[in-house]
């Protein structure tokens, strides 16, 4: 069985993002970029599974400009045995990426798809869903822990408010991966220079999936959050509880 | 005109108060009619949802059981029945999250994640990066699916609905998809995510069984629990309780956290909330930059002292 992992290239989580002052976007230059935390995440879930040897090999895709290289190549240096890139100069939108990673899955027939339940950059939520649904195989988002019970069903623990829900999916499907599924491991020097190595093919996007259904959302401007007014700091228990009183937020 | 369909979320008795707290939204883009689709196994919750003001129609869905929830089986159904209007919205809960991008999926549009102001019927405010930029979108596709951020929406206290309903049964349920079970965290105390106060814990808390000072201080005060992902991760307490970007986003009027640092990630779930109060040993924690009142200080000397004086 194939994996396949959908991933995408973002601002590293650690950078505190600005907007630019004219609203047109936030500022990216010269800003540390890496891999999707959650899509870290399902790179690691995908070499566990074929460590265990119910897979045999793990191939990584992104959507993204000629950087997203980099991306690939580190999750090759993780372990995923060879790479995709679908060139596209423009940012796609939740649909769009839905229709190039089914024409993906079309040419590499994987039996299970795992990626991020979301981008940290654009905070969507939406494509692992939307390939699910156009592929018309089950979802499992979310997921705190994957199983397999046989060759072709998965037992997968989800994330969800009101605690822990298990679900059984028919392979192939698709999962989404929450933070606590695993850690993913770091990289070593030997397994960067071996990265080199492996296979990264590159797509036109617009070869590939020539014609997308569906229409952009439209960007208007960009802002940043209200800022919270300054609070004040107390020194006491007492001052404490004569403010949340003054509040009526206690008795 | 616009015509809304929100999806109601409910947990097998009692319809969620996200629910009405959609509604609220909905009512914002001055709607021809507003409609409610609850998928479930209890007539009763059609009743909840018919009450609620400003509702026209509810589609009652009959399904055997509770877990004919599961976004592969109800996604179709709505997307069929979202094809009648230009508005079809749920909760960004993780039931929301989970259905709402494949009913988009079905319509052919991208969906508006997270709405959390309304401008008109096609523009909108949403947050990225962790809430740290907002960007206003506009679309005009003959359906908009949207979630809506709860946060940023009161819930609609109008009870005085009349709402006609109509039944069918589910005739769309998944057969590769099986609801195995949900575990619970059954807590007593007031629901996370709708309480007016909320008291969590963070990695300075330090262990599972010293949360339970915690939880002493929130009964005293009938708060709810929250805790940062750090104490989750650590084991201190179930995931249910996580507060933050990839946890639950909240809007309590009193949040009071201790032994939290205030990761951006975390700061994303709480800045809606009314008063926010911090108390950590470590006097330069972020968290000190959002809250209203600090206390710099032992976490486990201040909480034994409130209980004495509250």
């Amino acid at each position: 069985m194939k994996i396949l992992v959908a991933i995408k290239r973002v601002v590293d989580y650690n950078v505190r993002v600005q907007v630019k002052p004219d609203g047109s976007g936030v500022a990216t230059d010269g800003v540390k970029m890496s891999i999707n935390p959650f899509d870290e995440i399902a790179i690691e879930e995908a070499l566990r599974i074929k460590e265990q040897g119910k897979a045999d090999e793990v191939i990584v895709v992104t959507i993204g400009n000629n950087d997203s290289q980099q991306q690939l190549r580190t999750a090759m240096a993780m372990g995923a045995d060879r790479a995709i890139l679908v060139e596209s100069t423009a940012a796609v939108q939740p649909l769009q990426a839905a229709q190039v990673l089914l024409k993906v899955i079309e040419q590499e027939q994987p039996g299970l798809v795992i990626t991020g339940k979301q981008a940290i950059d654009d905070d969507n939520n939406q494509t692992p869903q939307m390939l699910a649904t156009l592929w018309n195989r089950p979802q499992a988002t979310f997921a705190s822990k994957v199983e397999f019970i046989d060759d072709n069903n998965l037992k997968v623990t989800r994330e969800v408010d009101a605690g822990l829900e298990t679900i059984q999916v028919e392979l192939p499907a698709v999962v989404s991966t929450d933070l606590r599924l695993n850690e993913p491991r770091f990289v070593k020097l030997p397994d960067i220079m071996k990265a080199k190595r492996k296979p990264l093919d590159v797509q036109n996007m617009a070869e590939l999936v020539p014609a997308p259904k569906g229409s952009a959302i439209e960007v208007l401007k960009h802002e940043s959050p209200q800022p919270r007014q300054k609070g004040v700091m107390v020194e006491t228990v007492d001052e404490l509880i004569e403010i949340l009183k003054d509040k009526g937020l206690a008795s | 005109m616009s015509k809304v369909l929100i999806l109601a979320e409910h947990n097998g008795s009692q319809i969620n108060q996200s629910t009405a707290k959609v509604l609220t939204a909905a009512k914002q883009l001055d709607a021809a009619s507003i409609d409610v689709v609850v998928f479930g196994n209890d007539a009763g919750l059609s009743a909840q949802v018919a009450s609620l003001g400003g509702v026209n129609q509810v589609h009652y869905v009959q399904c055997d059981n509770n877990h004919d929830q599961l976004a592969a089986s109800i996604a179709p159904t709505i997307a069929e029945m979202g094809k009648n209007y230009s508005h079809v919205f749920g909760p960004s809960t993780t039931f929301g999250k989970d259905v709402m991008p494949r009913v988009a999926a079905l319509l052919e549009v991208n969906q508006l994640s997270d709405v959390m102001e309304i401008i008109d019927a096609n523009t909108f405010k949403r947050p990225i990066y962790a809430g740290n930029a907002i960007i206003t979108v506009k679309t005009d596709t003959a359906q908009i699916v949207a979630t809506v951020r709860t946060a940023s929406f009161p819930a609609d206290k109008s009870s005085d609905g009349q709402a006609t309903v109509s039944e069918t049964t589910l005739t769309t349920a998944a057969t590769h998809t099986t609801f195995v079970e949900l575990a619970s965290g059954n807590s007593d105390r007031p629901d996370l995510q709708t309480a007016s106060k909320v008291i969590s814990g963070g990695r300075g808390v330090g262990s599972e069984e010293n949360f339970e000072i915690v939880y002493k201080l929130a009964d005293k005060m009938g708060a709810a629990t929250g805790a940062s992902r750090a104490a989750v991760d650590a084991g201190y307490v179930p995931n249910d309780m996580q507060v933050g970007q990839t946890g639950k986003i909240i809007a309590p009027d009193l949040y009071m956290c201790f032994g939290i640092s205030g990761a951006i990630q975390h700061l994303t779930g709480i800045k809606d909330a009314g008063t926010i109060v911090a108390i950590n040993k470590d006097g330069d924690a972020p968290i000190f930059e959002v809250a209203d009142v600090g206390l710099v200080g032992d976490l486990f000397k201040i909480i034994p002292e409130m209980m004495e004086k509250l």
